[in-house]
């Protein structure tokens, strides 16, 4: 029996990248990421492995993705304002297939905002954050045991898709403690990427192998648009290079979308959520079926590539989605977009800095039902 | 007092910051888990270090926890006036309140059952106002049960540094004395 440790989801995600086998870290800290980066300023160094504060999140983000290339794996940890900074080298770590690990612990925005307070707001940005069509994958977390687990499959999903992946915690999760149970070394699968089996004929972009500088290769690696072996291409060499890349993720997308369902499967309502919404989403759940109301909850913990299909298997069933999110509306747009037309979707926003509370999303779930002829059901009683 | 403790139960610390109510929330929690129940903390502090308002939250029970933050307190702690003006009156008629009677005067009500003790005069008595909390934890746990007593105490000295435990133990001392005395005279 694993041993049960009450820790912070900031806690959760630094070990989790010592599990992942991550030896390299190179960050600036900044509210309410910090915990990462001090926790592994004085972990790293007792395992021999490399930790270094930059001057800023742009030194921060490049130097990871050249210790990925001289074969670490790696990880930069951030909030709004230093992801922002990053996006440059978010892309240069896609169009080089680096794999490589940005958590990013979302707070009120834009800019400064308040960094103390939690939000949702940086869903787009993750995803489009960087210019061009690019291959990203963004992951979230809920519980701090989540925090852990997704940050072990963060570092997994980088290594087997060569892609940059982005961890997307936020306020509450970063500074909330939990009991858990701690994982022991073989509890969660930790993949490195696949290695050429022939190093004289290796292809640094021709798929998913990965062999770093210094191991038998020679290569080129650039921000221009490049074929197989890394010298630059143009035209329909440049289309097909992009098809391929943006197709890693998006031909994977029911490998990589990892989601929980609860009280999904009798449904007649569902609520769609990510990350710490999730939480006050489940207690809705709880508040309406008490109401009996069949409500269910279908909770995204991979909003990248953007799993259509489990969308589509919900709204094939239900007349309603609510969608509950810390910002004005984000990936409600993904969620109405794949949902088109077979239910309603209701997006619930709060953008006070504080969390949603399960009362209103049950609120907001139920007005519909007190708007349509014969059907009344009313407010839900806060409990 | 009532002798069923609510499961879930949902605990409320509000003050100022730098009274080290995140830490007494980190401790309860800590004390919870010890005693083999599920536990969520979660904070609420502004930009500063010190000053501004400072929250903490514990919530404890033997089932999952979904929403982790507290709807309604059935325990709540104010240590400053801001907090009592702020928190007060977000609470139930069975609402066990603790108000620190040093910082928050009798103009402050709550419709909650309220216990108005002397937490950082007694914590300066002990030696120096830094333990209120510790005095806090005590009184609360006193007056609410929420952890055996002796699993509230092991929680403190893992938590506190070598150098100060004693003097955390003689502070929540004091708190449970504190409470003990509160609940005769209004027996």
């Amino acid at each position: 029996m694993s041993k049960k440790r009450l820790i912070q989801g900031n806690e959760a995600c630094a070990h989790a990248a010592l599990y992942a086998g991550c030896n390299f870290y190179a960050g600036y800290p900044i509210t309410p990421s910090s915990e990462v980066m001090e926790i592994l300023s004085y972990e790293m160094p007792k395992l021999g492995r490399t930790f270094i504060q930059m001057e800023d999140e742009i030194a921060s983000i490049s130097a990871i993705i050249g210790a990925a290339w001289g074969g670490a794996k790696t990880l930069t940890a951030t909030s709004g304002p230093g992801f922002s900074l990053m996006q440059e080298g978010i892309g240069y770590a896609s169009i080089t297939e680096t794999p490589c690990v940005i958590v990013n612990c979302q707070r009120w925005g834009p800019s400064t905002g308040q960094p103390t307070k939690g939000a949702q707001g940086d869903v787009m940005q993750s995803i489009w954050g960087t210019h061009g069509d690019h291959a990203i994958i963004v992951v979230t977390a809920s519980t701090v045991r989540d925090a852990f687990d997704m940050t072990v499959k963060s570092f997994n999903f980088a290594q087997q898709y060569r892609v940059p992946v982005v961890l997307l915690m936020d306020e509450v999760l970063a500074h909330m403690r939990e009991n858990i149970d701690w994982p022991e070394p073989g509890d969660i699968d930790v993949i490195d990427a696949k290695r050429p089996a022939d190093v004289k004929t290796y292809k640094p972009f021709a798929n998913d192998e990965f062999l770093p500088f210094g191991q038998g290769a020679r290569y080129h690696i650039t921000g221009l648009a490049h074929g197989a072996e890394g010298f630059a291409v143009s035209d329909e060499a440049a289309a097909r290079e992009l098809t391929r890349m943006v197709g890693k993720v998006q031909n994977h997308v029911r490998d990589l979308a990892l989601h929980d369902r609860y009280m999904l499967d009798d449904a007649e309502l569902a609520i769609i959520s990510y990350g710490i919404t999730s939480r006050p989403a489940q207690s809705a759940v709880d508040l309406l079926r008490a109401q009996g109301i069949r409500a269910g909850l279908l909770s995204l913990k991979t909003l990248w590539p953007f799993p259509d299909f489990l969308i589509d298997e919900v709204a094939e069933r239900v007349d309603t989605i609510v969608v509950p999110e810390l910002n004005m509306g984000q990936l409600v747009r993904e969620i109405g977009r794949a949902a088109n037309g077979r239910s309603q979707v209701i997006p619930v926003s709060r953008i006070d800095g504080h969390l949603l509370t399960p009362a209103q999303i049950a609120d907001a779930a139920v007005a519909p039902f007190a708007t349509s002829a014969g059907k009344t059901l009313g407010k839900v009683v806060r409990s | 007092m009532s002798n069923t403790l609510k499961d879930p139960i949902q605990i409320r610390f509000s003050g100022a910051g730098g009274q080290g109510l995140i830490t007494a929330g980190v401790i309860l929690a800590e004390a919870a888990m010890m005693d083999g129940r599920n536990v969520v903390q979660t904070q609420t502090y502004g930009p500063e270090a010190r000053l501004g308002s400072s929250r903490a939250e514990v919530i404890i029970s033997k089932g999952t926890i979904a929403y982790p933050e507290v709807t309604l307190p059935d325990v709540l702690l104010c240590m400053s006036a801001e907090a009592a003006k702020k928190y007060g009156g977000k609470c139930t008629p069975d609402t066990v309140v603790i108000f620190d009677s040093t910082n928050i005067g009798p103009e402050f009500t709550s419709p909650g059952r309220v216990f108005r003790l002397p937490i950082t005069e007694t914590a300066i008595k002990v030696g120096t106002k830094v333990v209120a909390n510790s005095v806090a934890l005590c009184v609360l746990n006193t007056l609410v049960p929420v952890v055996p007593r002796e699993t509230l105490a092991a929680a403190i000295a893992a938590r506190v540094p070598s150098k100060f435990r004693e003097l955390n133990q003689r502070a929540g001392e004091a708190g449970e004395q504190l409470a003990a005395g509160l609940m005769t005279t209004t027996a």
